[in-house]
C-alpha cells in the first residue's frame, strides 16, 4: 500500500487573516489528487501546509492535523525539515539552482542527506532523471548549468531533484502554468507514470488538466473545501452549485 | 502656451512621444533652454572628471620623467636630496588594507548573513540602522578615537600579549609602540565593515525567494538553505562587496594618518610604524618645497586614483551581476 | 550528518553570525561613548562662540571652525546642488543611448575616489593659480565630492516618480521642460532634499581634501580668497598636538561634529521612511 495524506480541520493564517477555514481532505495513496479553484481560493496555501512550507513565511500560522499515514506532521516535536525531506515539492516556476550543474542540482537533496560516495550519487541521479523522463535529453550534458535547459526541461529537472531523495509524497503547485502545451503534455505523461509508485497532489487552475491527470479532485473557494470527489463524477455531475458554476466557467 | 504645440499623450511607459512639429514660440524656447542647462550640467561633470585625470597627470609629469618606474620600487624618500621612491607608501597602503580586509571580511559577511537570512524580523531594522550610522562617522573622529583609545590599548595590552605568545613570528616582533601597522589595519577594518556589510546584505536580499523555497522544499535547514541557495547565487556580488571595502580602505586618509606612525619604512612586523600613500599626501603636501617634491606627491595621488578606480570599477561590475545596476547611489 | 546534527549546525551558525553582527555594532557604541565621556566637559557656550585661544590659555572655542565649515559647505552646495540635480534628472529622464551610461559610470567612479585626491585636484586648479590657500579652493574640493552623490540620489528619486504623473502633464499639453520642472521634480523634492542632506553630512566631516586647500585658520577668515578654518580640520590639529586642553577640545569638537552628522543622516532616513524605496 502506498502513502496517503489525511488532512483534518486544517486552518491557516497569514498574520491575522484566516485564509484556510477548516479543511478535511484525503490525498489517496498511489493516485493523483487535483486541487482546483479560482485565484485566491487558498489552494496554494493548502498544499504548502502539507509539507510545512507555509510556516516559513513570517507571521504565518497553522492549526489542525495533517497525517502522513498515521503520523501527525504538526505534532509537537516534529522537525519540519524532516517533513520536507519526506514530502517533495515542485513549484510554479522552475527554480533550478543556476550556479549548479544539472548533476549537482539533482544531487543537491542527496548531498544534504549526507550521501557522499560518488558512485552512489551517480546511481541516484541517473535513476531520478530517468524517473523524470529527462535522462535521455541530458545524459551527455550533466555538467551544463541547470539553467541552460529549456523551460519544460528545467521543470522536469526540478521534478528529478525532488524525486532524488525518494519522497513518499510529491506536491506540485501549478507546475505547468509557465510552460507551453508540448512541455505541459510531457509533464502530464510523466505524472501518469509517477503515480504508480508515488502519491501526488497537484494544484492547477486548468480544469482540463485536472480532468486529464487526476483520480480525485477537490474544489476550493474562498478558503473552504467546497466539494471533493472522484474526478469524473465531479466534472460531469457536480454536487454543489458553486462547483458547477466554476466548472462551467461562470466565474473564476 | 504656443498654439501649435499639440502634445500627443505619452504611451503607456511614457518613454516615447510622437514626433513634434518644429516648435515655435515660448514652449520651444523653454525646452531648448532647459535642455541646454541640463546638458551643460552633464558636460560639466564629465569635464571635471576628465580635468581631474588631466591635472594629476600634468602635475606628476616631472616626477614621472625623472624617476620612471623606479618610483614604484625604490624606498628612498629624501626630499632634501630630491630622491623620491614610493615603495614604502605602496607597501603600507597594501598591507594595511589587506590586514583590514582579513579582519573585516569574516565579520561583515557574518553580520550580513545574519541580517539578511537568519535574524528574527524585529532585530533587523535597528541593527541595520546602527551599521549605517557607523558608515557616517567622519574619518577624523575614528582617528581621534584611534589615538586616544585604540593605540594605548594596543600598546599596553594587545601588543605585549601578542609579543609574548606569537613573538617568534616576524609579524609580531619589535617594541610595542601602539601606533603602527596593526593599529592602522584595525581601525581601517572598523571603518570598512559597515560598507561590506550593507552591500553584502543587499546582494543577499536580491537573491530571489524562489531559490530559497527550492532549498527548503528539499528539506534543508535554515543554514543549509542560506549556504546552497543564497550564498552560491550571490557569490560574485559578495566578492564585489569585499572589493568595495578594499577600495575604501585603500583611499582612507585621516584615521590611518593618525595611528600609523608615519615612518617611510618597509617592515615585516605589524608592530612597526609605516606610511600609506594617502598619509604621505596628508602630511607632506603643505611642506613640499620644490616642484619635484610636489610632482612626486601628485604622482602618488595619481597612483592612488588609478588603483581605487580599478578596484571600485571591478567591484561594481560584480555587484551589478547579482542585483542589476540600480545600486551604487551612495558610493 | 544526522538530522539532529544538521539542526545543531544551523543553530550554531545562527549564533556565530549573530555574534559577528554584535561585534560589528560595538565600535559605534564605544566611540560614541568615549566622545560623550571625554568631550562633554569641554562643551559650553564659549565653545561655540569663541575663537581658539593660544597654547596654555584655557577656554577658547571653535566658532571660526564652525563658521568656516558652514561657508565651505555653502560654496560646495551652491555649485554642486544645481549641477547634481540637473544631472540626476537627465539620467532619469533621458532617452539617449550612450551619454547617460557614460555619466552614470563617471559619477559612480567619482563616488569611489579618495577625497584627498579631490584635494590635489583643487590644489592644482585653484590654489596654484591663485597662489594661496582659500575657502574657494576648499569649497571646490567639497563640491567635487558632493556632485556625484547628489547626482545619483537625484536620479533614483526622480525615477521613483510614477510615469503616470509625467504623462498627465504631457497630456495637458504642457511642454517637456515645464513637466519636468513643475511636476516631476517637485514630486521628487523630498527625496532629493534627503539626498542632499546625506551628501552635506558627508562633506561636513571631510578633512583630507581641506588640508591643502582651505589650510585652516586660527582666526576669523579675512575673505573667501583666504585660508579658512573648518571643524574637522580643527579637530585634527588639536588631536595631534601635545596639549591636553587641546585634546579635550578635540573630543568636544568631534562630539559636535558626529552629532550633527548623525542628526542629518537620521533626518534623511526618517524622511524616506514610508516612501517607496527601491531596496
Amino acid at each position: 500500500m502506498g502513502d496517503g495524506i489525511y488532512v483534518k480541520g486544517l486552518r491557516a493564517w497569514f498574520g491575522e487573516t484566516l485564509v484556510l477555514k477548516g479543511v478535511d481532505l484525503t490525498v489517496a495513496p498511489n493516485a493523483v489528487t487535483a486541487i482546483i479553484g479560482p485565484s485566491g481560493c487558498g489552494k496554494s496555501t493548502f498544499i504548502r501546509c502539507v509539507n510545512r512550507m507555509h510556516e516559513t513565511v513570517p507571521g504565518a500560522r497553522v492549526s489542525g492535523q495533517v497525517l502522513l499515514n498515521s503520523e501527525d506532521l504538526y505534532a509537537p516535536g516534529v522537525d519540519p525539515v524532516q517533513v520536507r525531506r519526506r514530502i517533495g515539492m515542485v513549484f510554479q516556476k522552475a527554480n533550478p539552482f543556476p550556479t549548479m550543474s544539472v548533476f549537482d542540482n539533482v544531487a543537491a537533496g542527496l548531498r544534504l542527506a549526507g550521501v557522499r560516495r560518488k558512485s552512489r550519487l551517480q546511481e541516484e541521479v541517473e535513476r531520478a532523471l530517468r524517473h523524470a523522463a529527462l535522462w535521455d535529453e541530458v545524459k551527455d550534458d550533466l555538467d551544463k548549468s541547470g539553467v541552460s535547459l529549456s523551460g519544460g526541461q528545467q521543470q522536469r529537472l526540478c521534478i528529478a531533484r525532488a524525486l532524488a531523495v525518494d519522497p513518499q509524497i510529491l506536491l506540485m503547485d501549478e507546475p505547468c502554468s509557465a510552460l507551453d502545451p508540448i512541455a505541459t503534455a510531457k509533464i502530464e505523461e510523466l505524472i501518469h507514470d509517477l503515480k504508480k509508485e508515488l502519491t501526488i497532489a497537484i494544484v492547477t487552475h486548468n480544469m482540463q488538466q485536472a480532468a486529464r491527470v487526476s483520480e480525485w479532485t477537490g474544489f476550493f473557494l474562498l478558503g473552504e473545501l467546497v466539494e471533493f470527489g472522484v474526478t469524473k463524477e465531479m466534472f460531469t455531475t457536480p454536487g454543489d452549485k458553486r462547483t458547477e458554476d466554476y466548472i462551467t466557467g461562470r466565474f473564476g | 502656451m504656443a498654439a501649435d504645440s499639440i502634445s500627443g499623450v505619452g504611451t503607456a511607459d511614457g518613454l516615447s512621444l510622437p514626433p513634434r512639429a518644429v516648435s515655435r514660440g515660448r514652449s520651444g524656447l523653454g525646452d531648448r533652454v532647459y535642455r541646454t542647462l541640463i546638458l551643460a550640467s552633464v558636460w560639466l561633470v564629465l569635464l571635471l572628471a576628465a580635468g581631474l585625470v588631466a591635472a594629476l597627470t600634468w602635475e606628476s609629469w616631472a616626477a614621472m620623467r625623472a624617476f620612471g618606474l623606479r618610483f614604484l620600487v625604490t624606498s628612498h624618500w629624501d626630499p632634501v636630496a630630491g630622491e623620491f621612491g614610493a615603495l614604502p607608501f605602496i607597501y603600507g597602503t597594501l598591507v594595511s588594507s589587506l590586514l583590514a580586509l582579513l579582519i573585516a571580511v569574516p565579520l561583515s559577511l557574518g553580520a550580513a548573513i545574519f541580517l539578511a537570512e537568519l535574524a528574527p524580523a524585529w532585530v533587523r531594522p535597528p541593527v541595520a540602522f546602527l551599521i549605517e550610522m557607523l558608515a557616517a562617522v567622519p574619518s577624523v573622529v575614528y582617528g581621534l578615537w584611534g589615538i586616544f583609545v585604540l593605540v594605548p590599548w594596543l600598546r599596553d595590552w594587545v601588543q605585549p600579549a601578542l609579543g609574548r605568545s606569537l613573538g617568534f613570528l616576524p609579524l609580531f616582533q619589535g617594541p610595542p609602540y601602539g601606533i603602527g601597522m596593526l593599529a592602522a589595519g584595525l581601525i581601517l577594518s572598523i571603518m570598512i565593515v559597515p560598507y561590506i556589510t550593507s552591500v553584502s546584505r543587499e546582494v543577499l536580499l536580491a537573491v530571489p525567494g524562489s531559490q530559497r523555497e527550492a532549498a527548503l522544499g528539499l528539506g534543508a535547514t535554515r543554514w543549509e538553505t542560506t549556504r546552497i541557495a543564497v550564498l552560491r547565487y550571490g557569490r560574485s556580488g559578495l566578492i564585489g562587496a569585499i572589493l568595495l571595502g578594499l577600495g575604501r580602505a585603500l583611499g582612507e586618509t585621516m584615521a590611518v594618518t593618525m595611528v600609523i606612525g608615519n615612518r617611510p619604512e618597509v617592515s615585516i612586523s605589524l608592530f612597526a610604524p609605516g606610511y600609506t600613500m594617502a598619509s604621505v599626501l596628508a602630511n607632506e603636501f603643505t611642506e613640499a618645497t620644490s616642484d619635484l617634491y610636489v610632482s612626486a606627491l601628485v604622482e602618488i595621488g595619481l597612483l592612488l586614483l588609478v588603483v581605487t578606480v580599478l578596484v571600485n570599477g571591478l567591484a561594481r561590475l560584480l555587484v551589478w551581476s547579482v542585483g542589476g545596476p540600480a545600486r551604487g547611489a551612495r558610493g | 550528518m544526522s538530522p539532529v546534527g544538521r539542526r545543531l549546525v544551523s543553530t550554531a551558525v545562527s549564533g556565530l553570525t549573530a555574534s559577528a553582527a554584535l561585534l560589528v555594532v560595538c565600535p559605534l557604541l564605544l566611540i560614541f561613548g568615549f566622545l560623550l565621556y571625554q568631550g562633554v566637559s569641554a562643551i559650553n557656550v564659549d565653545f561655540f562662540l569663541h575663537l581658539p585661544k593660544p597654547v596654555g590659555e584655557p577656554g577658547g572655542g571653535v566658532a571660526n571652525a564652525i563658521m568656516g565649515s558652514l561657508i565651505m559647505i555653502g560654496l560646495a552646495v551652491s555649485i554642486g546642488l544645481p549641477v547634481g540635480i540637473l544631472g540626476g534628472v537627465y539620467l532619469a529622464e533621458s532617452r539617449d543611448r550612450r551619454l547617460p551610461w557614460v555619466l552614470r559610470f563617471v559619477a559612480d567612479v567619482m563616488n569611489g575616489v579618495p577625497s584627498i585626491v579631490f584635494g590635489i585636484f583643487a590644489y592644482t586648479v585653484v590654489v596654484l593659480p591663485m597662489r594661496r590657500f582659500s575657502a574657494i579652493a576648499g569649497g571646490f574640493a567639497l563640491g567635487l565630492i558632493l556632485i556625484p552623490i547628489v547626482l545619483r540620489t537625484s536620479e533614483e528619486m526622480v525615477r521613483l516618480v510614477p510615469s503616470a504623473l509625467r504623462e498627465a502633464g504631457l497630456g495637458l499639453g504642457l511642454p517637456e521642460w515645464k513637466v519636468s520642472l513643475r511636476i516631476v521634480i517637485p514630486a521628487a523634492r523630498a527625496g532629493i532634499i534627503t539626498g542632499v542632506m546625506v551628501a552635506v553630512a558627508r562633506i561636513a566631516g571631510e578633512t583630507a581634501p581641506l588640508l591643502f586647500t582651505a589650510l585652516g585658520n586660527r582666526f576669523w577668515h579675512q575673505g573667501l580668497d583666504q585660508p579658512i578654518a573648518a571643524l574637522p580640520l580643527q579637530i585634527y590639529a588639536y588631536a595631534i598636538a601635545p596639549y591636553d586642553d587641546w585634546h579635550r577640545q578635540a573630543w568636544a569638537g568631534a562630539l559636535v561634529l558626529i552629532t550633527l552628522v548623525f542628526l542629518a543622516s537620521l533626518a534623511a532616513r526618517l524622511a524616506t521612511r514610508g516612501r517607496i524605496v527601491a531596496r
